[in-house]
């Protein structure tokens, strides 16, 4: 029966009893199970993201009125399988003057920034790869070494669109850093502390019913840091042309190409964790195996919202993009830190629900403020457009009138 | 030998070498990469001190703004890509100083008594990040310096960007 | 575990290597770079002190001085790379023996 109520620490107990019953002593039993948990769980997220391929391919196919991959396994299944030979077997085609170094580093901090997210997230209440109680500074780190990777790219390339490409990047990887670190800032006020696994475990409410606004400020950022849709003129076939992996082929953008996929996934897991709950859910703290299907649900959700968002919106350019983080969404986001933070002190204590409630009704409040001041600005700012009245619009040049001579008739 | 104290071992290692690497190194690239790889030692060193906020600030702070601010300054200048050593002399010098350097701080350290009677601390029964956040705010504890500290980053980022500005029609 | 001394021999060697840097290098970005290692350096030592000798007293000097050393440095570097970009539009170098325009 413990067995199936939870798997993991099973397992993880039967390991440790074997390797001190073979004689090692325990600080090197807990290193080896250290490395091999951490393998394992590499492993199975890199395994895990051809079933991603799979799933966004074919949503996104039927949102946009057509079927998606069909022909490879049934309903296309074996597709992504497909891919991964076709990435295997390509050649690697170095640029000349390339930096052979920077070259191949890059793909690798990439792979292993998104990697890297999943050492801190509680996958059940008794199931995660570390605790350490800063995980959500943890998280803002691990982002910036994957923007390092982006910007060895770009510039070993010896390319110039692909430098250009990771300039802007990494520009809009960097600034949406700054919204993101401060909404997370909300859920450690609540939860009064940094580390995941608390702020997992103190969410009797989830946190997206008292801070929706810090939560949906999240998302956004969440998918800008990402690089998608409708973030995506780092990576876009017709923008930059595909940015800064231009020049990479083979496994090195198949890299790529699966840390992007990846990564979508783990913010989504990252959302479900901090704002939906995690793992919890009912009887999850006794069935610890519970728990790993209530966050596979939420992420779920949270992932194909995702793609629902990607292949439906159009895609924004670089000047929208930075002016909307600097000047809607990072004073949105200290705003709603300091209405939240004097609401939460100012609730008399020990009144749950009705400090859920004041906090919800700061939240709309604060929204619909910053939506009027949004549309205010743009009344005042537009400019005015010439109606050309008719019965169907027709192309009008105006030619300046200038005095022409008329030329002699030679009659 | 401890797990613990092999992970410091190979930590140091890899720091310093990087260190070494990076004041070697002729292309300035590499030179910023072995930066980065000093700092993010320095990072898991911070980690084996127990201070895990200060090591992860330094990762944010560090790798995430300063090395990439490096290496967009880097390439911002492409005048200078290979740095080469012109003078002999001035490097024979510059290790004759640096070995005084680490000569005196190493005797200091060696004769002075507790150095060498100090050894394993117990570890603290809570990491309470809590407790710096208060003293920060504190007006008894270190709440000049914070304040002091945000005035001198405002300051800082007037000045930078007031410094970076291309002012046009300006006379050379 | 692990000697108090281990990390200050390790703090004064990192430092040393930045005071290396800083008097070899020609390149004022690559001497901008070995005064971050000396600050990372002092870092160390600060924390190392701090653990070994007054994490059970409550006395929280050892941290809020690296933080602050952090924000000092943060700022430096960015004045200091603005100052730099800014010499490379002037004199389109930034060998530190080039800027020599108040020399004399």
């Amino acid at each position: 029966m413990s067995f199936i109520a939870d798997p993991v620490i099973f397992i993880t107990n039967w390991l440790n009893g074997l390797l001190s019953g073979w004689g090692i002593p325990a600080m090197w039993v807990q290193f080896i199970m250290f490395i091999i948990g951490a393998g394992l769980l590499a492993f199975g997220a890199m395994i895990f993201t051809i079933g991603l391929i799979w799933l966004e391919r074919k949503l996104g196919g039927r949102i946009q009125d057509r079927i998606g991959p069909n022909r490879i396994g049934p309903w296309g299944l074996f597709q992504p399988i497909a891919d991964m030979l076709k990435i295997f077997t390509k050649e690697y085609i170095t640029p000349i003057g390339a930096d052979i170094l920077l070259y191949n580093l890059a793909p690798i901090l990439a792979m292993a920034a998104v990697l890297g997210l999943w050492a801190v997230i509680p996958l059940s209440s008794t199931t995660f790869g570390t605790n350490i109680n800063v995980g959500v500074l943890y998280l803002i780190g691990i982002g910036a070494i994957g923007e390092l990777g982006i910007i060895l790219a770009g510039f070993s390339s010896n390319n110039k669109y692909a430098l250009l490409g990771g300039y802007r990047a990494v520009a809009q990887l960097l600034s949406y850093e700054v919204p993101m670190a401060i909404t997370l800032l909300i859920p450690v006020m609540f939860a009064g502390s940094m580390g995941l696994n608390d702020i997992a475990g103190a969410q009797k409410v989830a946190f997206i019913f008292q801070a929706p606004v810090a939560a949906l400020i999240f998302f956004i950022a969440g998918i800008a840091e990402n690089g998608r849709a409708p973030f995506d003129l780092m990576e876009a076939d017709s923008e930059i042309v595909a940015g800064y992996n231009i020049e990479y082929s083979g496994l090195k953008f198949g890299m790529y190409y699966v840390a992007d996929f990846l990564h979508a996934f783990t913010s989504a897991l990252l959302f479900a964790t901090i704002f939906l709950g995690g793992w919890r859910g009912p009887g999850a703290e006794q069935y610890p195996i519970l728990g790993f299907v209530y966050l596979f649900i939420k992420t779920a959700v949270v992932y194909l919202l995702t793609i629902t968002i990607r292949f439906t919106v159009p895609r924004l350019r670089i000047d929208q993009v930075m002016a909307f983080n600097w000047k809607y969404l990072t004073p949105l986001a200290l705003a709603t830190l300091l209405v939240t933070a004097l609401v939460d002190k100012l609730a008399p204590v020990g009144q749950g629900l009705l400090r859920i409630i004041l906090l919800l009704v700061a939240n709309v409040l604060l929204f619909l403020l910053a939506d009027r001041l949004v549309t205010l600005y743009r009344k005042n700012h537009q400019k005015l457009r010439k109606v050309v009245t008719g019965i169907r619009p027709v192309p009008v040049t105006i030619r300046p009138t200038v005095a022409t001579e008329e030329p002699e008739v030679n009659s | 030998m401890t797990v613990m104290q092999l992970i410091f071992l190979i930590n140091a290692a890899v720091t310093i070498i990087a260190g070494i690497m990076m004041a070697r190194v002729q292309r300035l690239l590499h030179a910023a990469l072995w930066l980065v790889l000093a700092l993010f030692g320095v990072a898991i060193t911070f980690g084996l001190l127990e201070a895990s906020f200060l090591a992860i600030v330094q990762v944010v702070v560090y790798i995430g703004a300063i090395a990439i601010l490096i290496l967009f300054a880097i390439m911002l200048t492409r005048g200078g890509t290979d740095d080469t050593y012109d003078n002999s002399k001035r490097w024979i010098i510059s290790i004759v100083v640096a070995l005084i350097a680490l000569g005196g701080i190493l005797l200091a350290l060696f004769t002075w008594p507790q150095g060498q009677a100090l050894t394993t601390p117990l570890t603290p029964a809570q990491q309470d990040i809590g407790a710096i956040g208060v003293a920060l705010l504190n007006p008894e504890g270190y709440l000049i310096p914070f304040e002091i500290s945000s005035i001198l980053l405002l300051a800082a980022l007037v000045g930078s960007i007031y410094v970076g500005i291309e002012h046009k029609g300006e006379e050379k | 575990m692990i000697p108090l001394y281990w990390f200050l021999i390790l703090s004064a060697v990192l430092f040393c290597i930045g005071i290396y840097t800083v008097i070899t290098r020609r390149n004022t970005i690559t001497i901008l770079m070995g005064v971050e290692l000396m600050l990372n350096a002092a870092n160390i030592n600060l924390l190392a002190f701090w653990r070994y000798l007054y994490v059970d007293t409550g006395n929280l000097d050892g941290v809020i001085f690296a933080l602050i050393i952090f924000v000092a440095a943060a700022a430096e570097v960015a004045v200091g790379l603005g100052l730099i970009i800014s010499a490379y539009r002037r004199r389109q170098s930034v060998v530190a023996n080039d800027l020599d325009a108040l020399k004399g």
